[in-house]
């Protein structure tokens, strides 16, 4: 589905990802993880195609296409969806409306027809249950005056509406309570069917307790330095990502 | 964020898509203003001696009057004595019924997307166009007699209603208001006349249309509403001109009277023609626009969806002499390329417990300026009046200019006045996160524009809000990359 090769990017003059390899198979969760600075949020933002990146190098191809040749919208229209760490607000432009017209140029681009506004609403009611989120958020003007929990959750309810065959979910974790957060990974989980892929982006183990990784892989200044299963996760919440560094023959001030 | 302002520099405006010219034989006095023409026009109409006079002394009144320079715009003088300023498609004969309108005119409604038969038949809004300077046809106008609501041409109501025109002609806007009201009361030539008797709640929305279509003509038209005690209507104006190289001079009076608990809605969706990228051509928008809330308990509600024009400079105002009476403004005005504007309102509270609401929303792209002017006046008398004032400025790049002038004068110390401002620029950030949810950039740029103007679009007619929304999307179509 998604395969990664010698992937180099920079923002302005600092080089930020120097050589990702990595492939995602249809239905696999992957996580990364990493400590701060690494390239993680990067990779999720060249992946979907900010323009304040630069790729230097390396090829992606998603879905047996060029993703690098692609614009943004239409890598989000093939299928690729990226649940943002901070969400953007849209003073004026409901939640609702926003879905569907995003719903609806997902559908032209793949030559379907519109969903007129009683599919749209039969849809979205069946997706609210999934991630327990309330019509009233839904009216309200997207992400506007939302808590960081009802943000997330927003992001994972889009995502379900969108049906993506590879969610990226950057570090969707940071910032949410336990109950917040087993209700983002149980919406995540409801929509894995074998077929979708994640990729799912974390500081912390904690929220693969709840969404459990087929693979994890460590990101360490812009490489990806070992990869695993998901009992990586676990030794490095034991030891830190120091014992990464020591591994790799780094000093590591004690 | 540079890649998008680069773009933005590159990106032209998109087609104007009115731009047509209807070939159809005019009827038109010579470029120049004298009194001769205004004698012209008067004759032509078959006006009486006293509506002649009134003229006249507007004539000699702007002859000594200068061109205002106050505004926050900059544009080569207006040539007044290079102006046609009658210009009337020929006709055969008199018009009984809609059916005998000129079919290339009718071609030119149905471009517009007002064809009169749909209009009649379908959508219940009753309309008078007005193109260069004469009104064509009126719509539904034995339904609205029914009710002893009076919708007909200026010419018309000059003609069959002395009495009303003689009452309330001039009496918001004075013949010898200002330099462009003072040209108009010399020499409109039409323009519409809504008279809603006491009690009527008028069933359907009135509207009119206006086009220019002849080359080197200006439009003066004039339109009046009375709405007498207790009576309510809901009016709309539109209008559209061809793409021409050179300026066209649009100076238009609206005046409106509401009397005791009467209510008047006056909606505009204006889409003159805004010039070329390079700023070639383009209207001169200069119009007067006041209300005056006569009654106890009347209200006039101004929204304005100004997308058109090369420049623009009008303040549609609300006179509140009745006590607890209400105005409120609502307005989008959109710049794009070289377009200039300088809109805004005036409210003067006058009468006790007098309220106000302004709402102002500035979308401003290319390397166009766009300015909110606002006065907001209480007399010593109006005891308890309340205003609030929101301005809001949206930019799109870094090379145009939004400005706030807010004047405040208050000489009663019960008076409460709030004024808030915001300005923003759309976000990379928020085109980026549209972009990742396959809505591409123009699609991005118009929810989010339709989005800042929310409040105002909802105040718009629901016949109309579809339109309005469309054409703000296609005013800024180009302007982010």
């Amino acid at each position: 589905m998604l395969s990664i090769k010698n992937l180099q990017a920079r923002i302005e003059e600092k080089e930020i990802l120097k050589g990702i390899n990595l492939d995602i198979k249809p239905g696999e969760v992957h996580a990364i993880m990493g400590p701060n600075g690494s390239g993680k949020s990067t990779l999720a933002s060249v992946l979907a195609g900010r323009s304040s990146y630069e790729v230097t190098g390396g090829e992606v191809e998603f879905m047996g296409k060029d993703l690098l040749e692609l614009s943004p919208e239409d890598r989000a229209r093939e299928g690729l969806f990226l649940a943002f760490q901070y969400p953007i607000e849209i003073p004026g432009v409901s939640t609702t409306n926003f879905i569907k017209t995003a719903v609806n140029e997902t559908r032209k681009y793949r030559g379907e027809e519109p969903l007129d506004a009683v599919q749209f609403l039969k849809i979205m009611k069946e997706k609210m249950k999934l991630v327990e989120i309330d019509q009233t958020l839904l009216s309200r003007s997207l992400n506007e005056g939302f808590s960081g929990g009802e943000k997330k959750r927003n992001e994972i309810f889009q995502m379900a509406m969108l049906e993506p065959h590879l969610s990226i979910l950057d570090e969707t974790d940071s910032g949410l309570d336990i109950d917040a957060l087993r209700i983002v990974a149980e919406g995540v989980n409801k929509l894995r069917d074998g077929k979708r892929s994640f990729l799912v982006i974390t500081h912390y183990q904690r929220l693969l307790d709840y969404i459990v990784p087929d693979f994890v892989h460590v990101l360490y200044k812009g490489k990806i330095v070992r990869s695993g299963t998901k009992e990586l996760a676990l030794e490095l919440e034991e030891k830190g990502y120091d014992f990464i560094k020591e591994e790799l023959g780094e000093r590591v001030d004690a | 964020m540079s890649e998008m302002l680069n773009t933005l520099e590159q990106t032209a405006l998109s087609d104007y898509k009115y731009g047509w010219v209807t070939q159809i034989e005019a009827d038109e006095a010579p470029p120049g203003l004298s009194e001769d023409i205004v004698r012209f026009i008067s004759a032509k109409k078959k006006e009486p001696e006293w509506m002649l006079e009134w003229r006249l002394k507007a004539f000699r009144q702007w002859q000594k009057m200068e061109v205002p320079r106050w505004p926050n715009v900059t544009y080569p003088d207006v040539d007044f004595q290079s102006i046609k300023y009658y210009s009337a498609p020929k006709q055969k004969k008199t018009i009984n019924s809609l059916d005998e309108v000129d079919p290339e005119l009718r071609a030119t409604f149905e471009k517009l997307g007002i064809s009169l038969d749909e209009q009649k038949r379908l959508s219940g809004v009753a309309v008078d166009a007005v193109i260069d300077s004469v009104s064509i046809a009126t719509t539904f106008k034995e339904q609205l007699a029914e009710q002893g609501i009076i919708f007909c041409s200026m010419s018309e109501a000059i003609q069959e209603h002395p009495e009303l025109i003689r009452k309330w002609l001039g009496s918001v806007v004075p013949a010898t208001d200002n330099f462009y009201a003072a040209l108009n009361s010399a020499v409109f030539s039409d323009g519409s006349f809504c008279y809603i008797p006491k009690g009527v709640k008028c069933p359907m929305e009135l509207s009119t249309y206006f086009r220019i279509n002849a080359a080197g003509t200006g439009q003066f038209e004039r339109t009046l509403i009375v709405a007498e005690e207790g009576s309510y209507v809901s009016y709309l104006e539109g209008c559209t001109a061809p793409m021409r190289d050179e300026n066209q001079l649009h100076a238009a009076v609206v005046e409106i009277v509401a009397l005791d608990h009467a209510e008047v809605k006056y909606s505009t969706v204006q889409n003159w023609y805004p010039g070329d990228k390079e700023g070639k051509g383009g209207i001169f928008n200069f119009v007067t626009k006041r209300g005056i809330c006569a009654g106890i308990h009347s209200k006039i509600s101004w929204t304005q969806v100004e997308t058109g024009s090369a420049v623009t400079w009008k303040y549609p105002s609300v006179i509140l002499k009745g006590d607890y009476s209400v105005g409120e403004f609502y307005s989008v005005a959109v710049t794009n390329n070289h377009q200039q504007a300088d809109t805004g309102t005036k409210m003067m509270h006058i009468g006790k417990n007098t309220r106000s609401r302004i709402v102002s929303k500035g979308i401003s792209a290319g390397v166009s300026q766009n300015s909110y002017r606002g006065l907001v006046q209480v007399a010593k008398n109006a005891a308890n009046a309340r205003n609030f004032s929101q301005c809001d400025s949206l930019l799109l790049g870094d090379q145009c200019g939004a400005h706030t002038f807010p004047y405040i004068e208050v000489k009663n110390n019960t008076a409460q006045v709030e004024h808030e401002a915001t300005t923003s620029k759309i976000g990379e950030d928020q085109i980026f996160y549209c972009n990742q949810r396959g809505l591409d950039t123009e699609t991005a740029v118009a929810l989010i524009i339709n989005g800042f103007a929310k409040e105002v679009m909802n105040q718009l007619p629901m016949e109309f809000a579809v339109e309005a929304q469309k054409l703000l999307a296609i005013s800024l179509e180009g302007s982010v990359g």
